[in-house]
């Protein structure tokens, strides 16, 4: 192949978080673009890579891309299938997992995440799934990272509803809380990579993906967006990595990857 | 007493009453679609709906208005976005308020497991620095009485009736479910009652690597239903028909294609 397509801004973000799964972690996993990301890192770099889907399905490794967090295939595929107390009880609260994924509808410059609701609680404009696996993930893994579009309506000044915390209010609050993980370590968009920043746990950019700039990403977020000093351009998708997204993707009968921990 | 193998309408005749708490567990796997179908074709009202995942089969019973209230932690069409139906109720009131009792998965798991232990409340690591407890009456913060560290503790569910789909019965009512098992033993266990129904009533069960095996003297009533599961799967006799669950977002999302969804079931003689 001498020809180079340039990677979509969805593609380059599934890619951007795959990266950040390392051989040997064991990573809790959610349908959409969380489970893509985990398959792909599975099949590039972390052979080793240990998907843990809430379903109760534990070392899973699916020749295709499971159309839900129950798909038979992960439990066809899976080391051991429990029930769904011990997964939440034995395996995340006890601080079995690495890495979790998590989405949401709203975060804000701390991390926290919304999937409850959008407007009031009792008369809410929009009613979203809720909570899921995503509090206690968010609590309890030893890093959690974040992976969603970054729009002026999802990265927002003030959260409707928390459903989970990520940094709280600031440094401390985690720790104040009895959160015995670490928090959000990443925040990948399809614009660029947001880090906390070590004092403040304030979100700040890092990482500008190959076709975004600047002037588009500060437009994208709710609050005056802090840059770092150091702030990179990401690497672009490599071919090999797109080749197995692809293959990936086709694996999948379903038209869209939509809802995030499904 | 042995459980009983019932047609699966004189089961959930039997089983369900207006104003029950009712929960048809079964996560993403096993999902008990043709006995929620019954209960809307039963006419059943005022019924608090208990589930993990209310999935298609609560959003079914809840535009069919037979649900006063919902006990729930993830309300979504998995895979496919919204569920529609949950939507139009929470939001606009349509066909009836519904009262909603929100929890995340690990509070529900920990609820139905403190009821099948015959416990008050369950605790766990959860809910801290959410917005969760503020709107859930069942969540609250309580001190280790050894350590003085601060927990969540969830009160255990109160169930009249648990329904779960599982693979297979013997003639004696015992149960057998494997693959993604859930939460589905700890459901029939927190309930003053039980239905199963099943894909296949066999002679004799064969223990199957990680099956769960209910006693028939721990359930009420077998129901033979196969296919009971569509369009969810039963692990080694259906595959997921995501095609419907796919369908059902345009279904669900209109008043009036719901309306004649609704009319084509109760007027089947076959469930839909």
């Amino acid at each position: 192949m001498t020809t180079t397509v340039a990677a979509t801004a969805e593609e380059t973000m599934v890619v951007a978080a795959a990266r950040e799964l390392h051989d040997g972690q064991v990573c809790f996993v959610g349908i959409g673009t969380p489970s893509t990301a985990a398959n792909l890192a599975l099949r590039t770099h972390a052979p080793d890579l240990v998907l843990v889907y809430e379903s109760g399905t534990l070392g899973a490794s699916p020749d295709r891309l499971p159309l839900s967090i129950g798909d038979g295939v992960l439990a066809e595929t899976a080391d051991a299938v429990v029930s769904i107390p011990e997964v939440f009880n034995y395996w995340l609260q006890a601080g079995r997992v690495d890495v979790g994924f998590l989405g949401g509808a709203q975060l804000d410059r701390f991390a926290n995440l919304n999937t409850t609701v959008i407007g009031a609680y009792d008369a809410p404009s929009v009613r979203l799934p809720g909570a899921g696996g995503a509090p206690e993930i968010a609590a309890s893994c030893r890093e959690t990272l974040i992976v969603m579009k970054q729009t002026r309506r999802s990265f927002v000044a003030e959260l409707d509803f928390v459903t989970s915390v990520g940094h709280g209010r600031g440094p401390g609050d985690r720790e104040r809380l009895g959160l015995r993980g670490g928090g959000p370590s990443k925040v990948i968009t399809d614009l660029g990579v947001l880090e906390p920043d070590p004092t403040t746990r304030e979100l700040v950019l890092t990482s500008v993906h190959p076709g975004a700039d600047l002037a588009g990403i500060r437009d994208a977020t709710g609050w005056p967006l802090r840059v770092a000093d150091d702030c990179g351009v990401t690497p672009p998708p490599t071919e090999g990595e797109l080749t197995v997204l692809h293959a990936l993707l086709a694996t999948q009968s379903t038209d869209q990857p939509a809802a995030d921990q499904g | 007493m042995r459980a009983r193998i019932l047609p699966l309408a004189e089961a959930v005749r039997e089983l369900v009453h207006d104003g029950d708490t009712v929960a048809l567990e079964g996560f993403t796997h096993l999902i008990p679609m043709a006995a929620g179908q019954e209960i809307i074709r039963q006419g059943r009202r005022d019924l608090t709906l208990v589930r993990m995942t209310p999935d298609i089969v609560y959003d079914q019973l809840i535009g069919a208005g037979c649900a006063r209230k919902l006990v729930f932690s993830w309300g979504g069409n998995p895979g496919v976005g919204s569920l529609h139906r949950f939507r139009d109720a929470i939001e606009h009131g349509w066909p009836g308020p519904l009262e909603i009792e929100e929890h995340s998965h690990a509070g529900m798991a920990n609820r139905f497991v403190a009821a099948a232990s015959g416990l008050p409340l369950a605790l766990l690591r959860g809910y801290s620095g959410t917005d969760l407890a503020a709107h859930t009456d069942t969540i609250r913060t309580v001190t280790d009485p050894f350590s003085g560290e601060a927990l969540a503790a969830v009160s255990a569910l109160d169930v009249d009736t648990t329904i779960i789909h599982a693979q297979q019965a013997d003639r004696a009512g015992n149960v057998q479910l494997w693959g993604i098992v859930g939460i589905q033993k700890e459901a029939v266990l927190a309930a003053r009652r039980s239905l199963v129904t099943v894909e296949e009533v066999v002679d004799r069960i064969e223990p199957r690597p990680g099956g769960v095996v209910l006693p028939g003297w721990a359930v009420t009533a077998v129901a033979h239903v196969p296919g009971g599961a569509h369009p969810s799967y039963a692990h080694g006799y259906s595959e997921r028909d995501n095609d419907y669950y796919r369908a059902w977002d345009a279904i669900s999302r209109d008043r009036g294609r719901f309306g004649e969804w609704l009319t084509g079931l109760r007027t089947a003689t076959v469930p839909a």
